[in-house]
């Protein structure tokens, strides 16, 4: 493992203890009030869901065209983070909607299109898994789809009929919840380089064992 | 005759004249009339409302039978929410560091038979 990966982990602990306590002296939102507070762990995991989606969708595209298993790797890294992050978003959520809403879920382009990024997710690492000789470029191939979906999970609110709040939300936050946010949002951040390095790393550590026993056989 | 006969045509074309300029005026007032209506509804609309008066409370309701979202505690719900969070990060780097010392346990045992190998 790198050097700077054991500080970083260190500085990632202490950001996600010291967290709880900028969550608590943000302000209460009008109308949700306590249950709001979801929200400063809901949207930091939901952009990173996207953003491990995105992380896939071209590690894969360059894995197919150049074939560099490097960057086959680094897709299937980010496909298991997806799928993490993924569970995260839609259990905080519809937590947050029992209370908001009154439902657990609502059947809206946001949410929908959410499940099916993650459960694309699913099926790439499924096809790794049980797809045999191959499933590699098929597994990259679903990836793309994972990524062509992320920017219509993201306009989704702003497009449709829908009762998700749209995502003009997060540029008009008092300083506060701002601030709450912000950080929360750099926590998952680091929280994502570091356990998408430490995922290539267990890969390529797959890789050596593979290759080990491969001059055994021989 | 003559006379009479252009007389009369002279008074229907006046009396018709009057008839046609009354309907103009009509229209021009009604005009006017829905033109001041329109531009006075903005200002009416910002007028100030009324405020309404809170209602007098003539029954008291219990909690229980208010509607499920508004008589639902957030608290667990919020607890939940972060718990699920921090378990499901700790379960997961549980288990890739499980993964990882499994692998790293199998190459260095792999690499030990190899150099035994080598120098039998």
């Amino acid at each position: 493992m790198p050097k700077w990966f054991m500080p970083l982990a260190g500085l990632c602990a202490v950001m996600f203890a010291a967290s709880p306590f900028l969550i608590a002296n943000a302000d209460y939102e009008s109308t949700m009030g306590l249950v709001q507070k979801i929200f400063y762990y809901h949207l930091p995991s939901a952009w990173i869901f996207l953003l491990s989606a995105i992380v896939c969708g071209i590690a894969s595209a360059r894995f197919l065209f150049r074939g560099s298993p490097r960057q086959d790797r680094l897709a299937y890294a980010a496909a298991e983070l997806t799928v993490l992050f993924g569970a995260i978003v839609l259990v905080t959520g519809p937590l947050w909607a029992r209370k908001a809403w009154g439902v657990w879920w609502q059947w809206d382009v946001r949410l929908t299109s959410s499940l099916m990024g993650w459960m694309v997710a699913w099926a790439y690492l499924l096809v790794r898994k049980y797809g045999g000789p191959g499933s590699d470029k098929l597994a990259a191939g679903l990836a793309l789809f994972g990524m062509a979906n992320v920017p219509f999970v993201y306009v989704s609110v702003n497009y449709w009929r829908t009762i998700h709040p749209a995502t003009t939300v997060v540029p008009t936050l008092p300083v506060d919840m701002g601030l709450a946010l912000w950080f929360s949002v750099a926590c998952f951040l680091l929280l994502f380089v570091l356990l998408l390095r430490l995922r290539v790393h267990l890969e390529e550590q797959r890789a050596r064992l593979d290759a080990l026993y491969l001059s055994l056989d021989e | 005759m003559r006379f009479l006969l252009r007389r009369a045509t002279r008074l229907r074309h006046g009396f018709g004249g009057q008839a046609e300029t009354r309907r103009h005026g009509v229209c021009l007032v009604r005009a006017i009339g829905i033109s001041v209506l329109l531009l006075c509804a903005p200002l009416a609309a910002q007028q100030p409302q009324p405020q309404p008066q809170p209602q007098q409370q003539e029954e008291f309701v219990p909690v229980s039978q208010l509607p499920a979202q508004d008589q639902l505690p957030a608290a667990p719900l919020l607890v939940i929410a972060y718990a699920f969070v921090w378990l499901a990060l700790f379960a997961y780097l549980v288990s890739v560091a499980r993964r990882l010392s499994y692998v790293q346990r199998e190459v260095e045992r792999l690499e030990s038979d190899m150099k035994r190998g080598s120098r039998s």
